[in-house]
């Protein structure tokens, strides 16, 4: 039991841990101080200096964020001397800040927005700084846009790069009043090593850092009668999207999506799911084939762990930062790009379209799968495989748009072909999903049974911790497998690229042996992504992953080899996983990237 | 030399006395006694925020961590402020005397003196003083090992926090206090971090004992202080004076005979004006000091002393926190527009509650001390910052 701590805010009695923050303290009695730099997933900075509070017996305001409670303390969080700091507070940052609030992008989401409003500034009793500041405008990045004129600089975006992520992309350089949040020489996002993975933009209060939209360019497709228009949507945005429409958390929306999207006019509205089934038995024979390579032939030059590669965050993460081990990455493309690969040929075929007609859309919890769908070796279908991604942000951006009461529609389901979905492909939004939709196929491969879990449930390889590990005893294996008879499958899962260092390295100084390795660059993998709605938090987080686990269990098949549709496309197209047109469509190459 | 009405006194500046002599006979003393006698003198750290040494040198003893640290802040940026400099330059041995006196007391193996950037050519010298330093511990068969560290040149560094942040490695920006240095200094250890004179102070009592300093001064500001002293003077320099003059017999003694106001303690200091010589006491019942004592004689503009002020804060704020980041240059283009006749002159009243709101809401002393001139000089001069 830790020690507790009696004090008062505003007159009313709390006891706390020791260790509570003032604004922990104040939580707990539902009394509410504003906040613009803290936040839940990072440390404490202290450097907005909105949240000042007062302290019976100092002389100065402190900022209840980053001020432990201690016993005997008064507090009040409503008193003249808290006001007229907080309003100049506020005021000052409003000064620095380009506050053309209708033309930004961030409009009625922006944090300081909502402060301003709160505080009722009515006339600019600053004098306006911006005219003063040479602002910059990096729109270089085919995922993010920084706009250096809305930062106000309270750092949570370089605290989220650093902790989070442990890439350090944007950090603070000079001092005083040309402080800035810059990137390595101020080169643009695009040119360091950025991976595009949107958590900054995840937890920017303003409009200082965005993903780069492309709703014009989806609705004149969308408008274009020369075009046939199909949209994929990921497993993650089902879980998610609600928020940004006014449902609660954790809302499963798969069907009014699907609705949602054929009243915007898309002319096929199929699921990424379709291709992650397929990444599952593309990937889940690549890694048997690796083993057989390795344990059989005793091929030295087999790459072992293998790395999962859905996630195009950490993709460009490896590629900086442990080139040596781009080999061990699988070669699958992420299931956008399969999807992108074969909606203008195999789709474009069996529907007799043009594929030069079709514009492929991509609707991604992702800002990373805007730079992946821009990357040059993405163009294998002989055209850009897809042609535009949208956030999960986007697509409710242009449910708004198009006036439609999204709560209101009825549910409907994905159109066919590649609309088909299993519950081992809906998973692949939340973290261990991939690994446990590839055990659930490989061990009925290699065993002729389903995996030894309850229900198929993966327990091991579920959780929000870091890094988790599990291991899997392949016994009774089948004729064809018999060399991995009594092998022991060592996994590990992790997400956040921080944990993803943590993997690599031991993997890299040998204090770790894997057979096979998930990683996401996001907390919680792409229920938390980048292009989330806003804001993210670990309850959020855990309320997404609670609904993707229920929409698996609710599935009819919950096995990638089950679906029906995958079966068909080995019949009528692929042949057989790593074939010769799995590997033309299918898999990709990876490329080394400068380290600074 | 002419009339002088103050008491010079030669406590920093004494050469005749031998540093590992000392350091032999304080180390006989058990730490209890070195910390009452540090007590009794009433030795307030002389960086200008006077925290009595003595209690930060028991605070940090009494943590149970293994590993402690001593440092001295050697990183003298307050403008108008260059004792600290002489000090390094004329008695070395004596600062790194406080500092092992201080290591011994709190229990650190290792010492730090982090010196100003600009003051790199003081290095070859200092590290030759340090080895013959070093070689007396050796014959004393003391444990303790200082490293010079050099800065970069950010006023912030002489912050202790952000000094911690940049011999880390880091940006030079404040922490959040609480934890103290006490508690949680250079590498999240207990750390006692002394300004250069406090160090030689504490070694001059450990020699000379408690009475010597405590006769000096006043009952709130004990003992002797260095001063630097600046601007309109014939005489500016150097100067070791005792403690709980007025700025009246300040101004005698060293004043051109027109001197219109004193900016006591730097940019970040108290600036007083003529009318208020009399009443004011130079020490921490008045006008604290870290020792810079700047003279304006009546040819001054006080706005353009404001203005060069708030141009030195509006770039040396690290920039982190709201308000001394914008503030800072709110202040600036505030007084530059009521100049202009661009805003109303009671926009300075607007100024005064921002500069308010700075002192109680900024993060670190940088921020929270912009108001100290920025009122001395707009209340005692507003004349001179409207026509």
């Amino acid at each position: 039991m830790s020690k507790k701590i009696n004090l008062k805010i505003d007159g009313i009695s709390v006891t706390v841990d020791e260790g509570t923050t003032i604004l922990q303290a104040a939580k707990q009695l539902n009394i509410h101080i504003p906040t613009l730099c803290y936040h839940d997933d990072l440390c404490i900075a202290g450097n907005c200096r909105v949240c000042v509070v007062e302290m019976k017996g100092s002389r100065t305001l402190p900022a209840s964020c980053a001020m432990p409670t201690s016993e005997g303390m008064e507090i009040m969080t409503n008193t003249l001397k808290v006001r007229t700091a907080r309003k100049h507070i506020i005021d000052l940052l409003l000064s620095e800040h380009n506050a053309k609030c209708t033309t930004c992008y961030k409009n009625g989401k922006c944090e300081l927005q909502e402060l301003a409003s709160e505080s009722k500034i009515s006339t600019e009793s600053f004098i306006d700084l911006v005219p003063h500041k040479n602002y910059q405008m990096d729109a270089y990045s085919p995922s993010i846009i920084k706009d250096d004129s809305k930062c106000i600089r309270c750092q949570r975006c370089v605290r989220t790069c650093e902790e989070l992520q442990h890439v350090s992309a944007l950090s603070v350089a000079y001092k005083g009043d040309k402080m800035k949040i810059s990137t390595f020489f101020e080169n643009p996002m695009f040119e360091v090593v950025c991976t595009n993975c949107g958590q900054c933009v995840n937890r920017c209060p303003t409009g200082a850092l965005v993903e780069r939209n492309y709703l014009d360019e989806v609705w004149a497709a969308i408008y274009n009668p020369d075009k046939h228009v199909v949209v994929q949507t990921a497993p993650a945005v089902r879980v998610a999207l609600g928020e940004d429409l006014g449902l609660e958390s954790g809302s499963i929306v798969t069907g009014k999506m699907v609705t949602a999207l054929r009243r915007l006019g898309f002319d096929s509205v199929l699921d990424t799911d379709f291709t992650a089934d397929l990444t599952i038995m593309e990937e889940g024979f690549e890694l048997l084939t690796r083993l057989k390579k390795a344990l059989v032939d005793k091929d030295s030059s087999v790459k072992l762990p293998m790395a999962t590669s859905c996630s195009p965050g950490w993709i460009k993460f490896i590629e900086h930062t442990y080139p040596e081990y781009l080999g061990n990455l699988s070669t699958c493309k992420s299931p956008q790009q399969m999807f992108g690969a074969l909606a203008k040929t195999y789709y474009a075929q069996k529907r007799n379209i043009d594929p030069s007609k079709i514009v492929s859309i991509s609707i991604m919890p992702c800002t990373a799968k805007k730079f992946e769908a821009d990357r040059p070796e993405m163009r294998s279908s002989g055209y850009k495989d897809v042609d535009f991604v949208l956030t999960t942000r986007e697509l409710a951006i242009m449910i708004k748009q198009a006036g439609l009461d999204f709560s209101a529609l009825e549910e409907s389901h994905y159109d066919s072909f590649m609309g088909a979905s299993t519950g081992a492909a809906v998973i692949f939004g939340a973290t261990g999903g991939v690994m446990e939709a590839a055990l659930r196929t490989a061990y009925e491969v290699v065993t002729g049974r389903e995996v030894p879990f309850n229900g198929l449930n993966i327990t091991p390889v579920r959780g929000m911790d870091g890094v988790r590990e599990a291991s899997v005893k392949i016994e009774g294996t089948t004729a064809d497998w018999k060399f991995l008879e009594g092998a022991e499958l060592k996994c590990v899962v992790a997400h956040g690229l921080t944990n993803a260092k943590k993997v690599m390295d031991n993997v890299r100084d040998g204090k770790a042996s894997y057979h096979f390795m998930e990683i996401m660059a996001c907390p919680g993998g792409c229920i938390g992504g980048g292009g989330q709605p806003i804001p993210t938090n670990a309850e959020i987080r855990r309320k997404r992953t609670e609904a993707i686990f229920a929409e698996d269990s609710g599935m009819k098949i919950r096995k990638s080899h089950e679906n029906p549709e995958v079966i068909a496309i080995y019949k009528e197209f692929l042949e057989k996983p790593l074939g010769h047109k799995s590997h033309e469509l299918l898999h990709t190459h990876y490329k080394e990237r400068a380290r600074h | 030399m002419s009339y002088s009405n103050l008491k010079r006194v030669d406590l920093i500046f004494d050469q005749d006395c031998n540093p590992k002599e000392i350091i032999k006979n304080t180390f006989a003393k058990t730490n209890d006694q070195i910390v009452n006698e540090l007590l009794e003198s009433g030795l307030k750290g002389r960086g200008g925020a006077g925290f009595p040494t003595a209690l930060k040198w028991k605070y940090t003893a009494e943590q149970p961590d293994p590993d402690k640290y001593i440092i001295c802040n050697a990183d003298e940026g307050e403008p108008g402020t260059f004792k600290d400099r002489e000090i390094l330059f004329k008695v070395p041995q004596k600062v790194f005397g406080g500092m092992v006196v201080c290591a011994k007391v709190i229990g650190a193996r290792e010492g730090f003196l982090y010196l100003r950037g600009e003051y790199r050519f003081l290095l070859p010298e200092l590290e030759s003083q340090l080895a013959k330093f070093h070689a007396d511990l050796k014959d004393l068969k003391i444990d303790f090992n200082i490293k010079i560290v050099m800065g970069s040149g950010a006023y912030i560094c002489g912050e202790e926090s952000a000094l911690f942040e940049s011999m880390e490695g880091h940006r030079g920006e404040p922490r959040n206090k609480p934890p103290y240095p006490t508690i949680s200094g250079f590498r999240s250890k207990p750390t006692v971090i002394n300004n250069v004179e406090t160090l030689v102070y504490a070694f001059m009592i450990c020699m000379h004992g408690a009475r010597k300093f405590k006769d000096l001064g006043t009952a709130d500001s004990r003992g002797s202080k260095v001063f630097s002293i600046s601007g309109d003077t014939p005489k500016a320099g150097i100067y070791e004076l005792e403690l709980g003059m007025t700025v009246e017999q300040f101004v005698d003694d060293f004043g051109d005979g027109d001197t219109k106001a004193v900016q006591v303690g730097g940019a970040s200091g108290f600036c007083v004006p003529r009318k208020k010589f009399k009443e004011t006491i130079i020490g921490f019942e008045g006008v604290p000091t870290g020792g810079s004592m700047m003279i304006f004689n009546s040819s001054r503009s006080m706005y353009n002393v404001l203005h060069n002020y708030l141009e030195f804060f509006e770039e040396e704020s690290c920039g982190q926190c709201t308000p001394c980041r914008v503030g800072c240059q709110q202040l600036i283009k505030g007084i530059e527009a009521v100049k202009k006749g661009q805003r109303h002159a009671n926009y300075l009243e607007h100024l005064q509650k921002l500069a308010q709101t700075m002192k109680i809401t900024a993060k670190c002393g940088l921020g929270q001390s912009v108001a100290n001139s920025f009122f001395s000089i707009v209340e005692n001069f507003k004349e001179e910052m409207i026509y």
